[in-house]
């Protein structure tokens, strides 16, 4: 029951950390399904575990818009049917939206809100109830420390991380004893495609890679909550602790 | 803030792009672009000083590899540690590694860059049989010794000037293991190096002396030399040194004032006297071809203030006088460098317009940035280089004078007409006034 997962699949899998990740647990001989929007970019990444993998490797890819959601109990019914053995999934799909835009019109808005949660949630409804059936599984998802107090350079991202992040506690007290673990993965700052336009000068950005051995631990301990590198976690800590009269006047 | 390896100079960019997607088209802002890979050449190369970066790390995916030829297509910001970690349990090896692992193989290309086994396989770019090249027209070329073969060698060592270089196709080499036999001598003096070098250069492929730079009189240029070759297999029971992931790393930057006659002297002084010698030995290539890759963010030894390094080479008939006349005023000055290293670079011809490595001597040195003194030293270098008719390396330049590049490299102006024009940097600007 607590084995490591065998067979992952990873929604979002061309994104930066998501494919350092699916190196690292190749690595070490998981096999892997990679879905994502793009084919071309589908290919340019299995090409690439293909090889580094010396051709031993076990990667299949599936295109899908997973911001269509509702094609997205179809898309999980054809994975489970392909491959019956899945036990592990990791949800690495989102954007950073452009927070003037969400604020200028609601389409933007919740367009930001459908990409960054309700299609992680949709989706997780479908795989709790199979993973909860089989009694095994490990579901980690990508959230965001933005998601743990609301600040005016990016809410609306947070609102949509937060929310996925009362979910996904809901989920794992739901799940707990049936053999399933949730994990919320919240990294912090990133030096990825997604942030190359905020100033990314600081202590506190990591590089991918890091995260992604992040990730891997997480699965291996099959923790709860993570944040990504470790010292978020003080940092929200705090930051959750300023009374609300206060940080309603910071600029953060 | 992106920065080169010596960190300096500090200028500002007005625009990062992270580059990932190798078929994506380059952005039309309006400012000039250069490619970052891994910041670790020196100087100002890599900088653009007000234009557009394009960060190409996340740009690192393979793209084929044929078993049986040894023939790689990687993308471009790949790192050589990950192609190494990767090939090296497979039975190959990179033709040629810097003294470190952590630049993109993009910046190998650019800088076309050298090894310890130069004498035996030349530059990097020899081994460089194809390149994709995205050029500010919008036009993908393919680029090699035979097609377009003018921008092929304008792009090796071409310092990323000639566009975003996507696509790297290059030979590797079959070996036994990932291990090397190894042999270090220690030398007392200058004499002894030359001598050495002589007998060794002829039986390793990869060789290099590590010279005391404070020792002077008759200890001048004494050193440790070091020699290794790829290790045959091993029988069984061979006890196998692994890649150790275990490095540690300078946590923060060290007060400049660290860097003085004292420790220099010292460092120098325990590093000649504990130097394993006489003696071979097998040992992991990552432990013989990478030492200082094992202490991370070694830079910060310098400080805020950054270190200016200093790499030339010189023709060999001038070389012996030139290099003993270099250490000479090296170990008159305070506080002096640490560890200087010395190499010969074989007649292998290197294929870019702009490549540094020619037949001769190198000598290659980091010195501590105390302004205007350490300045006045590298001019005084300057004028020892010139009269030996030699030439500085431009990925290790942060103050080269515009006359003393285009005495070391006569061909800048055939060069120049294969720029692409959308594509600058700092130093290119500097060496353009």
């Amino acid at each position: 029951m607590s084995a490591a997962p065998r067979r992952i699949a990873i929604f979002g899998a061309t994104s930066r950390i998501a494919t350092e990740t699916a190196r690292l647990w190749l690595a070490r001989g998981v096999a892997l399904v990679v879905v994502g929007r793009n084919p071309e970019r589908l290919r340019m990444l299995t090409d690439d575990l293909g090889i580094r993998a010396g051709g031993l490797a076990e990667v299949d890819a599936m295109t899908a818009d997973l911001a269509d959601l509702d094609a997205l109990p179809g898309l999980w019914n054809s994975l489970t049917e392909r491959f019956p053995d899945l036990d592990g999934v990791l949800l690495a799909h989102g954007s950073l939206p452009d927070q003037a835009r969400c604020e200028a019109t609601p389409e933007t808005m919740l367009q930001e809100i459908r990409v960054n949660a309700l299609s992680a949630m949709s989706l997780l409804t479908v795989i709790a109830n199979d993973f909860e059936a089989r009694h095994r599984g490990v579901i980690g998802v990508i959230g965001s420390v933005a998601g743990d107090r609301g600040r005016r350079s990016n809410y609306v991202y947070g609102a949509a991380k937060g929310m996925l992040a009362i979910f996904l506690q809901g989920l794992r007290n739901r799940l707990h004893g049936s053999g399933v673990t949730v994990i919320t993965l919240k990294p912090g700052f990133v030096m990825t495609p997604m942030t190359q336009d905020l100033d990314r000068d600081g202590l506190l950005w990591s590089r991918p890679e890091r995260v992604a051995r992040g990730i891997v631990r997480a699965f291996d301990r099959r923790r709860d909550v993570v944040y990504l590198p470790w010292f978020w976690r003080p940092v929200l800590w705090a930051i959750r602790l300023i009374p609300e009269p206060v940080f309603k006047r910071l600029s953060l | 803030m992106p920065t080169s390896w010596n960190r300096l100079p500090r200028v500002g960019h007005t625009r990062l792009d992270e580059w990932r997607d190798r078929t994506a088209p380059l952005p039309d802002t309006g400012l000039t672009l250069l490619a970052w890979g891994n910041g670790r050449s020196h100087g100002d190369v890599c900088l653009n000083d007000g234009g557009a970066l394009l960060l190409t790390r996340g740009m690192d995916r393979l793209i084929a590899f044929d078993r049986g030829t040894g023939i790689l297509d990687c993308e471009s910001g790949i790192l050589l540690d990950d192609l190494l970690r990767w090939c090296l349990p497979q039975g190959w090896m990179l033709p040629v590694v810097p003294g470190t692992r952590f630049i993109t193989v993009g910046g190998a290309v650019a800088n076309d860059v050298h090894g310890r086994n130069h004498r035996a396989a030349g530059s990097f770019g020899r081994h460089v049989l194809e390149l994709d090249l995205l050029r500010s027209t919008g036009e993908r070329l393919r680029i090699s010794p035979q097609e377009q073969a003018d921008l092929f060698a304008a792009t090796i060592g071409g310092l990323g000037l000639t566009g975003l270089i996507t696509r790297v196709r290059l030979r590797m080499i079959p070996v036994s293991s990932d291990l090397m036999l190894t042999e270090s001598i220690r030398f007392g003096q200058l004499d002894a190096f030359w001598e050495i070098n002589e007998r060794l250069g002829a039986e390793w492929p990869y060789t290099m002396a590590r010279v005391d730079c404070v020792a002077r009189g008759r200890r001048l240029g004494r050193g440790v030399f070091v020699a290794g070759r790829h290790a045959p297999p091993q029988p069984a029971g061979t006890p196998v040194s692994r890649w150790r992931d275990r490095s540690r790393a300078l946590p923060f930057d060290m007060p400049s004032s660290l860097i003085n006659r004292y420790s220099v002297r010292a460092f120098n002084a325990v590093y000649y006297r504990t130097a394993p010698f006489p003696g071979r030995r097998l040992q992991h290539v990552q432990r013989h071809l990478f030492p200082l890759d094992g202490l991370r963010d070694w830079n910060r030894i310098y400080g805020r203030r950054g270190f200016y390094p200093y790499h030339c080479v010189l023709p060999h008939e001038y070389a012996r006088d030139g290099i003993r006349t270099l250490l000479k005023r090296i170990a008159a000055s305070t506080p002096g460098s640490f560890l200087a290293a010395l190499k010969t670079f074989g007649d292998l011809p290197s294929p870019g317009i702009l490549s540094f490595p020619r037949p001769g001597v190198t000598l290659a040195l980091d010195f501590a940035n105390r302004g205007p003194r350490t300045l006045r030293l590298l001019a005084d270098l300057d004028d020892i280089v010139s009269a030996a008719g030699g030439a500085l390396y431009p990925g290790k330049d942060a103050r080269m004078s515009v006359t003393m590049f285009r005495r070391g490299f006569p061909q800048w102006e055939r060069f120049a007409t294969l720029v692409d024009p959308a594509f600058s940097s700092t130093f290119w600007r500097r060496m353009n006034p």
